[in-house]
């Protein structure tokens, strides 16, 4: 059973409003990907990861515990969770991934920083100032939570001078590009996706790859943003043979993730439907999406093996 | 069956341009191509806006909060209706109205 709709978004949205994310996770683990990188601190372009791929070792153990929560006689005690979450952060010890498990994630955003490099990109990051985007308050209609936190962010691009903004994630792309112009006045940040300037640089392949894969497109990428073509682009390049599966691009099937805070039975029933699709077309998925990655993964088992974008590029373009 | 109708309802969910849930002509093509199933459908819920249709709206919280915004029926609705957008309008309402956050 569910937990309670209403106190799960009250404790979500008085996270974002009171700790800056929706699950809050200390700066030195929001960060860590960044040791050894020497990047520069700010900058007119950044690379910024909203937290994503960080957050969802917290996600996924999160979920575990509401699933646990919601078939017992708990369940009933969220709405006090809630009051108690405004004083202490509950979810902070709810979900507590191993280092193994958080390293795993944060190589992404390190692949995407050596990817740039390659391609002759010159940019900072904003470090502990690198702030969730709140892509889950607005999907719930937290819309004041949201807008006051997307003021935020804009005062931080502010203080570090930003104008264009490298995103990896199809959330925090789609906040910062299409969602962010609708609720804040005076922002004119240039957002753009890795993949869309990697796709633009046209960067030759160092070590031609090989294998088919299953691509699946991210909803948000492909029909919120029109980003299909670059990945595409960029793996066919890499020499890996794309297999496209029944429902891909524009018309590609959901990973399930977005309702999985509020419904994991249903999000998992959903990654069940894609995997079968994805598992049709070839062995091996590619995802660019930390939702989708998660969400396709844990419903394959063993059954499949799937792979973020940016390792496969990494290995063929900046190896 | 009795429902109260909320006649102004439309008009306080209308908070801008993006919401046009009236541009529906309940075809059904978003309710056949849901990943999530016959459990969600988007004419229904915009039907029950026009209608002023508020208590119907609010049992329909599981449903409203089931969409997964992945915009499969926008793609493929012929009138242009802002599916996800209306629906994101309709939880901000519930929000406020059902959960009182």
């Amino acid at each position: 059973m569910p937990l309670p709709t209403g106190d799960v978004i009250g404790i979500l949205a008085d996270n974002l409003r009171l700790r800056k994310s929706v699950l809050p996770i200390p700066a030195r683990v929001a960060t860590k990907w960044t040791e050894g990188l020497g990047l520069p601190r700010g900058g007119e372009t950044v690379l910024y990861t909203g937290m994503m791929y960080q957050l969802i070792p917290y996600i996924e153990g999160l979920v575990k515990v509401e699933q646990r929560l919601g078939d017992s006689w708990l369940a009933r005690w969220t709405g006090f969770g809630r009051k108690v979450n405004r004083i202490i952060n509950v979810s902070a010890f709810m979900a507590r991934p191993s280092a193994k498990e958080r390293a795993r994630y944060d190589q992404i955003p390190i692949n995407v920083v050596h990817l740039l490099r390659q391609a002759g990109v010159e940019f900072g990051t904003l470090y502990e100032d690198d702030l969730y985007s709140g892509a889950l308050a607005h999907d719930l209609g937290a819309d004041e939570v949201l807008a006051e936190h997307a003021r935020r962010v804009q005062a931080v691009f502010e203080k570090h001078g930003v104008k264009t903004v490298i995103t990896i994630d199809p959330h925090t792309t789609n906040m910062l590009r299409s969602v962010y112009p609708t609720v804040l006045d005076g922002y004119g940040v240039t957002v753009r996706s890795y993949l869309e300037v990697l796709a633009e640089k046209g960067l030759a392949a160092q070590h031609l790859l090989s294998g088919e894969v299953a691509l699946h497109d991210s909803c948000v990428f492909a029909r919120y943003e029109g980003i299909v073509q670059e990945p595409r682009k960029l793996l066919a390049a890499a020499g890996v043979t794309i297999r496209d599966p029944e429902n891909t691009g524009r018309q590609t099937l959901c990973c399930g993730g977005p309702v999985e805070s509020l419904y994991p039975a249903k999000a998992a029933a959903n990654a069940a439907k894609r995997v079968e699709q994805l598992r049709a077309a070839a062995p091996d998925g590619v995802t660019m999406c930390p939702m989708c990655y998660v969400n396709l993964s844990n419903a394959a088992g063993d059954t499949m093996r799937f792979k973020d974008i940016s390792q496969y590029l990494r290995e063929a373009y900046a190896s | 069956m009795t429902a109260l109708a909320n006649p102004r309802l439309a008009v306080e969910l209308d908070r801008s341009d993006e919401f046009n849930a009236d541009a529906c002509m309940n075809c059904g093509v978003c309710s056949a191509i849901c990943p999530m199933g016959v459990d969600v459908q988007p004419r229904r819920l915009f039907r029950y806006v026009l209608l002023g249709m508020e208590d119907r709206i609010a049992a329909e919280t599981e449903t409203v909060y089931s969409c997964l915004l992945c915009k499969m029926c926008e793609e493929n609705c012929p009138s242009g209706v802002h599916i996800a957008e209306n629906v994101r309008t309709l939880r901000h309402h519930i929000n406020r109205t059902v959960f009182g956050l």
